[in-house]
């Protein structure tokens, strides 16, 4: 079983990203579960969301807690939160950022920049990364394929063909900037 | 039709596929996303149902009592303070013999102000006369839902039911589902035909005085239809599994590797989800560890909980919630339950998952080492 946490702050969309990696994993023929950290939201405050992903049924009903797999929306949240925590040592992160992170804070694991910042930017005229970062694990993990992603953003954003085409556009700039 | 989608969503698909004729609901928290699913569905055209806004819980169930007496299959939800908010109400429902079916997403009750999970809510409506299922996966909250209106609406039944779902462990998660046909639905759940209803035009009254003479008569055939309804369940569960191929337990309890278990963790809800790894784990090392899920309630299933645990050498009895100043209400059931039975496990009681508190792995299998090695009943908060 794989067990991602995404980082991110109140608004930006973390749970929408659970869940579209969720439904994504669904298309591929596996099974999944997509939960957020169950709280009191307030925008901007610092806020995880979870996404499990296996091959047989998932049973397991507590939090995650040595996740395989950490996604970071915004690079200030290294400073709030303990990004980390619990990380198994050598795992992935992958975090959308215009520059590397620098000081040796994410040295014991295999970090993957992404400049999701810049091509939301250019696509949505506005700075929302949920959707295009998951361009990224893809092509990291290759645990979801590109095709199930499109397939689950047509179904959360069914009637809105122009935020589709967007959300689709920005996945795959994304996709293609990881080497 | 198979999609991932959040428990609370997929409870809405249940009672879409039911038909409910009115669904009075209070819109504001603690209410979940149910109604919210139920109202996108009205708006879009795609479920005709009077679906009526009121000004609390209290009126909400009071609002069902009015629909169900007059002849229409009644739904609503709520949860926590809201449930507390309708209590005098849901003895009046269960009284009155009406089959309205809630779906309640447990959580904590204040104070402190907690927003989080766990059983006291629905625990402290244990004696007010309804059915009450728990369920463990968003699955099982979608098919007990639809189940729970043919049980409910049953001529030897007749008494409301709460359906039970853990709230944001279960109610907020995003998983695998399988909606069924409208037409194997519409098979499975034939329409509401009450056997009285309010119509002017063949005035009865309902819900009148019980002086000494008849007020316990009515209790007693109370108390009857819950007996009665033991078999009904088993047999609804049944009837499920021959029309959508799936099924829970004997739909009272459901065992998990129970069969040669010396060591049974007992729950309800979601946190069995959890002990089904724990007990995956332990066995693969050669522990006979086996759970059972306890999915009803009210009435308490005494006979196939003595029948499927009386083999065990120890039980792990965990509640979330409390009977202040006893024990766990789950343990005290079983152990008294027990009190008539020849052969009996050491039955040991633990309160875990109180307002949100995590239920981990680690806290399951502790519980089944320490019931391993303990000789004498151990009664323990899990911090």
């Amino acid at each position: 079983m794989l067990e991602i946490r995404i980082h991110g702050r109140g608004g930006q969309g973390s749970v929408t990203a659970a869940q579209i990696l969720a439904i994504s994993a669904f298309h591929d023929g596996k099974q999944s579960q997509a939960f957020p950290r169950f709280g009191v939201e307030r925008r901007g405050a610092p806020v995880e969301a979870f996404c499990r992903i296996d091959d047989t049924p998932v049973h397991v009903r507590s939090q995650v807690y040595n996740p395989d797999l950490v996604l970071i929306l915004e690079p200030s949240l290294l400073e709030a939160v303990d990004v980390t925590a619990g990380l198994k040592k050598g795992s992935n992160i992958i975090i959308n950022t215009s520059k590397p992170i620098a000081g040796n804070k994410l040295a014991n694991f295999k970090v993957f920049n992404v400049d999701a910042s810049q091509v939301a930017l250019e696509i949505f005229k506005a700075d929302i990364v949920n959707t295009a970062i998951l361009g990224a694990f893809a092509k990291v993990t290759g645990i979801v394929s590109l095709k199930a992603i499109n397939k689950a953003i047509d179904e959360r954003f069914e009637g809105r063909p122009r935020i589709i085409e967007m959300n689709k556009e920005a996945v795959r700039r994304v996709y293609e900037q990881v080497n | 039709m198979k999609k991932v989608t959040e428990a609370s969503q997929a409870v809405a698909e249940a009672v879409r596929l039911c038909r409910p004729g009115v669904i009075p609901v209070y819109p504001i928290t603690p209410q979940t996303h149910i109604p919210e699913r139920i109202a996108d569905f009205v708006n879009n055209g795609e479920f005709d149902c009077e679906l009526i806004y009121m000004e609390s819980e209290h009126s909400a169930i009071s609002a069902a009592i009015g629909s169900s007496a007059g002849g229409a299959r009644t739904y609503t939800a709520t949860a926590s303070q809201g449930l507390a908010l309708m209590h005098e109400i849901l003895h009046i429902v269960s009284g009155m013999r009406l089959p309205v079916v809630m779906n309640v997403a447990n959580r904590a009750l204040s104070a402190p102000i907690n927003i989080w999970n766990d059983h006291q809510d629905s625990i402290s409506a244990r004696d007010t006369g309804w059915i009450q299922l728990y369920v463990e996966s968003s699955q099982e909250a979608l098919d007990t839902t639809i189940m729970a209106f043919r049980i409910a609406e049953d001529k030897n039944v007749m008494l409301p039911i709460m359906v039970c779902l853990d709230g944001f462990t279960l109610s907020h998660v995003y998983e695998p589902i399988d909606i069924p046909d409208q037409k194997k639905v519409d098979n499975f759940l034939p329409k509401f035909t009450p056997l009285f209803k309010l119509d002017p035009k063949a005035p009865v009254t309902m819900g009148p005085v019980g002086f000494p003479d008849t007020f316990m008569d009515f209790k007693k055939q109370q108390q009857d239809a819950f007996d009665a309804s033991l078999n009904i369940i088993k047999k609804t569960n049944s009837g499920f599994k021959k029309d959508f191929e799936r099924s829970y337990g004997d739909g009272l309890v459901e065992g998990y590797m129970l069969d040669d278990a010396d060591y049974v963790f007992v729950g309800m809800g979601t946190i069995c989800g959890t002990a089904r790894v724990v007990i995956d784990t332990m066995r693969k090392k050669g522990n006979k560890v086996g759970m059972l899920k306890l999915k009803c309630f009210r009435p308490f299933p005494e006979k196939e909980i003595i029948d499927s645990l009386s083999k065990a050498k120890a039980v792990a009895v965990f509640d979330r919630a409390v009977s202040f100043g006893h024990k766990g209400p789950v343990f005290s059931e079983i152990a008294s339950a027990f009190c008539q039975a020849g052969k009996r496990p050491v039955l040991h009681s633990f309160i875990a998952g109180l307002g949100g508190r995590d239920v981990t792995l680690d806290h399951i299998e502790g519980a089944f080492s320490r019931i391993k090695k303990e000789k004498l009943p151990v009664s323990e908060w899990l911090m």
